[in-house]
């Protein structure tokens, strides 16, 4: 049984007509035209599919429309824009981080909480808050040079 | 980098023909001096066939002085792309910033073999160099017939060709042929893929004379991919496209017999595709085909158990009988040494299948319309892919188009080629465009994989303690179950699924080093793959196909018969290797890392936990690294962390040190997780690695502290390969680190926790 939900994304409200069993991952991507974030494992054990629930990091691909509500949802297209970019987005373009970047909505949009909560952490802070994401190109060094970087922008 | 609007469909079709058009519209604004040059027989107002022997295959001038560069092999993230625009303007002497490139798509570009072996620059940017150093030939006749001035006595700057002793005689590339095609004949030797090979008249630049290349000039295709503005292959849509799911069998080898539709009649839209052993459904909404493929009741055909027990799979491939063997240049009587040694150091290692668990399962996007197929895929060599579509539709390859599209990584043929014909195969059968993406559990069990092996070593030592001979077998699973590219059906699930039996090839390798051993004989053999047909466990290349294998056990075993004459592992390799430059990055690894002589292990070391450092080094075609490992190691959980990585790697002439620095660094990490995590798990019926908890690889908390990258640049040595060298030694480095922590050699990858306590107990 499809029913309509009215999704805040980025700032704008939406209307998606869907099962309320389907993820939001899928109302993202096809019904909102939202290429990121990504399918990877389906499983919430990757973390490519990642946006922010009301600021909190949130596997998309497991968070059934229904649970959604009228919370607040971010995309990486919402974290930042070329014009005013979020200081993670800035960190990982100079550090070049990304081989394929098929991840990285996992390591930016979670390490971006993290980093709005923990200001100057410490490199096994950092490590142990991005515990569980994958990156499968091995750019594990180029991520932790980016979010040091990131966290000093960001005082 | 073409850049997409992020937004909807329609955007994505006119994006796709502003795509197309660009190529053409380079001869839209015609100038005055394009019109004179219209007589020019080296300059064509209509683009000559796309074939390997004309220059306009490779180059174009625009109207505006920006370069196109047509290029037919694939940057898979290791700023391949960039190095290519460095080599190109270099040899025109055009600004960087001027050029464009267009990658893998068969509509604008030849095959010259997209991603394999390392050889984007070393190939590719060779072709590629010495089309644009034609073109530059070409560019200053041209200029010397419009100037009145000697072509010797022309110089380019900035694309502006000017007489060298007077800049006020000048006219610029832009002015010569801009909007308009080179109409030159290159020097192509017949052949396609990695060997094609289409040289002009002119020579390349000296590297002296080098500016562009060897600049560390940074990616352009990050920011877009940061700021959600770039597409995957994933992301791709067009108008009418429907969702295709593929169904895989739960013990491998099994058909359906019986296919019960009714099952998914409450899903709106939802269809079978069927036909003998391909399996799949689509539906207009994605959530719709991924509930029917679930839902789906299928009654499968009963077939034997296909695999051995995972615990016998070695002993498996120690029993199989060979199919074919190889053997590497002899050096001296082996046999005869064997039978004069007064000592013989024996051992042998094992290395498990390994899956390409790329980020995202396999995905690809066909639409068959009025005659012309186009496929978006991820593939690693659209150009193959493009023979392959036409062979399994039943078409002419001239009536498709592939597109390559940036996939979730890539490290060699995955089942990328795989998901592409899958979705040619639904397309047709459901008349509309299909977008197939895999579920993770296929992904991760039903793509290709690295090839398990063992590797058996033997050396025979003197009275005095020197190598008298080297003895080494690689016996396993050949790396081509399937071929390295889905240009024929029978490589392929889809081609398999529909009744094409696998023809396994027969491949391995030897060892890469210039170990001097006065009687020497290296060799492999193959076995027969356990499954003949759509299997879970067939082969193919995975990033430095069979290297991370062959190299854990020549590289341990060196360190092993070092180990046993009491020799610093350092000082051993250098007493036998004889080739220059692998002395010099050995000697740049030990520089580096403050290295100390002394034989391993250590033994001054108390308590659980103990730390080693090991070293291993490999050649790869032309390249060589060296790689010093340091490993911390907790005896009580057998956890491993590899704290800090030293490598020096030499490949000749580097083009840019900022995407090979990376590159060297992520295939390090790589290869630590494929050696302390890595083994896909299978049971008599089937792959059970089906997730990133079945098939763990190295976490964040797990990466080391530290990697110490020595690039050694020799512009004057062609540059060779730089895409996966590196990757080859990491796991012997470990293996040799904790046995100097430890005492304990470990002869099977992977290191995790449990296999490293059960070691060391």
């Amino acid at each position: 049984m499809t029913q309509k939900f009215s999704l805040n994304v980025n700032g704008k409200v939406q209307t998606v007509e869907a099962d309320e069993d389907m993820p939001l991952l899928y109302a993202l991507r096809n019904d909102l035209g939202l290429n990121n974030p990504h399918f990877g494992c389906g499983l919430a054990q990757c973390g490519a599919c990642t946006v922010h629930v009301d600021g909190k990091p949130t596997r998309s691909c497991v968070t059934p429309l229904k649970e959604v509500g009228d919370r607040t949802i971010v995309t990486l297209a919402g974290l930042g824009t070329p014009d005013r970019p979020h200081p993670l987005q800035t960190a990982y373009v100079q550090e070049e981080v990304p081989q394929c970047a098929y991840c990285i909505n996992g390591w930016i949009m979670t390490a971006a909480a993290f980093l709005r909560d923990h200001k100057k952490p410490t490199d096994a802070e950092i490590r142990d808050a991005l515990t569980g994401l994958k990156c499968r190109c091995g750019t594990h060094m180029a991520i932790l040079r980016a979010v040091k970087r990131a966290a000093a922008m960001m005082g | 980098m073409t850049r997409y609007e992020a937004t909807a469909t329609f955007s994505r079709r006119s994006l796709l023909q502003a795509g197309g058009a660009l190529v053409v519209s380079i001869g839209a604004p015609v100038t005055f001096e394009s019109v004179l040059a219209a007589d020019n027989p080296l300059v064509a107002a209509t683009k000559p066939a796309l074939t390997p022997d004309q220059l306009s295959s490779y180059i174009a001038v625009n109207a505006d002085g920006t370069i196109s560069i047509f290029f037919g092999k694939m940057d898979m993230g290791q700023g391949l792309a960039i190095a290519i625009r460095q080599m190109v303007a270099e040899e025109l002497d055009a600004p960087f910033k001027d050029t464009k490139i267009f990658i893998g798509d068969t509509a604008t570009s030849v095959n010259q073999g997209g991603a394999s072996g390392s050889t984007g620059v070393q190939e590719g940017g060779h072709q590629m160099r010495m089309a644009a150093a034609e073109a530059r030939r070409v560019l200053l006749e041209m200029a010397a017939n419009k100037l009145g001035v000697p072509a010797d006595q022309l110089t380019v700057t900035d694309g502006v060709v000017h007489a060298t002793n007077d800049a006020t005689k000048k006219i610029s590339y832009a002015q010569l042929i801009g909007g308009q095609f080179f109409n030159v004949h290159l020097d192509w030797n017949g052949k396609y893929g990695n060997p094609l090979y289409a040289p002009g008249k002119a020579q390349p630049k000296d590297p002296k004379d080098h500016r562009i290349v060897g600049q560390p000039i940074p990616r352009e295709d990050i920011a877009p991919k940061v700021f959600a503005q770039a597409d995957f292959v994933a992301d791709i849509k067009v108008p009418g496209m429907v969702h295709g799911r593929m169904i895989r069998p739960p013990v491998a080898g099994a058909a359906p017999v019986k296919v019960d539709e009714s099952s998914i009649k409450d899903i709106p839209t939802a269809k079978v595709v069927w036909d003998k052993a391909f399996l799949g459904v689509v539906a207009d909404k994605e959530w719709d085909a991924i509930k029917a493929a679930r839902q789906l009741k299928v009654e499968w055909s009963q077939v034997a158990p296909p695999f051995p027990n995972q615990a016998a799979l070695y002993d498996h491939i120690r029993q199989a009988p060979r199919r074919k063997r190889e053997e590497g240049k002899p050096v001296g009587n082996v046999d005869d040494a064997f039978k004069s040694a007064a000592r013989v150091i024996e051992a042998e290692y094992e290395w498990p299948f390994q899956s390409h668990a790329r980020m995202g399962p396999g995905c690809a996007l066909v639409e068959i319309k009025d005659g012309k197929v186009t496929c978006w895929t991820g593939t690693q060599k659209a150009h193959f892919v493009q023979t392959g579509l036409a062979a399994t539709l039943g078409v002419q390859q001239d009536s498709v188009r592939v597109i390559w599209t940036s996939g979730p990584g890539s490290y060699g043929r995955s089942d990328a080629d795989d998901a592409a014909m899958d979705a040619a195969v639904l397309a047709k059968a459901v008349g509309k465009p299909v977008r197939v993406q895999y579920t993770r559990d296929q992904g991760t069990a039903w793509d290709p994989k690295a090839p398990a092996s063992i590797h058996r070593a033997s050396a025979a030592i003197d009275a005095s303690g020197n190598v008298l001979a080297y003895d080494f077998l690689s016996k396993g699973f050949s790396r081509i179950d399937v071929d390295t590219n889905g240009s024929q059906p029978k490589d392929t699930l889809a081609g398999q699924t529909l009744g094409i039996d696998l023809k396994s090839g027969d491949g391995f390798g030897l060892p890469g080093d210039s170990y001097g051993f006065a009687n020497k004989r290296t060799a492999w053999e193959t076995i027969a793959p356990l499954l003949d047909r759509a299997s879970p466990l067939r082969t193919s290349h995975m990033r430095d196909p069979v290297g991370p294998q062959i190299h854990f056990a020549s590289e341990s075993f060196i360190d092993e018969v070092a180990a046993a004459l009491n020799a610093d592992p350092v000082e051993f390799r250098l007493r036998y290797v004889r080739d220059p430059r692998d002395i010099a990055v050995i000697k740049a690894a030990a520089e580096k890392a403050s290295w100390q002589s002394r034989p391993s292990p250590r033994k001054d070391q108390i308590g659980d936990k103990v730390s080693g450092r090991g070293i291993a080094y490999a050649q790869r075609g032309a390249t060589r690294v060296a790689v010093i490992a340091e490993v911390d190691v907790d005896r009580s959980t057998g956890k491993i962390w590899a704290r800090k990585f030293t490598v020096a790697h030499d490949c000749g002439q580097i083009i840019n040190p900022n995407g090979l620095r990376h590159s060297v660094e992520n295939n390090v990490v790589q290869a630590t997780s494929r050696t302390l995590w890595e083994e896909v798990k299978f049971d008599q019926n089937n792959v059970t690695s089906v997730d990133w908890l079945t098939y763990p690889i190295l976490d964040v908390t797990e990466a080391p502290a530290q990697i110490d990258v020595v690039l050694i640049d020799h512009p004057e040595i062609a540059p060779s390969g730089a895409g996966e060298a590196s990757t080859r030694p990491v796991a012997a480095a470990i293996a040799n680190a904790i046995f100097d922590a430890t005492g304990v050699r470990i002869r099977r990858v992977p290191f995790s926790p449990v296999n490293v306590k059960s070691a060391l107990s």
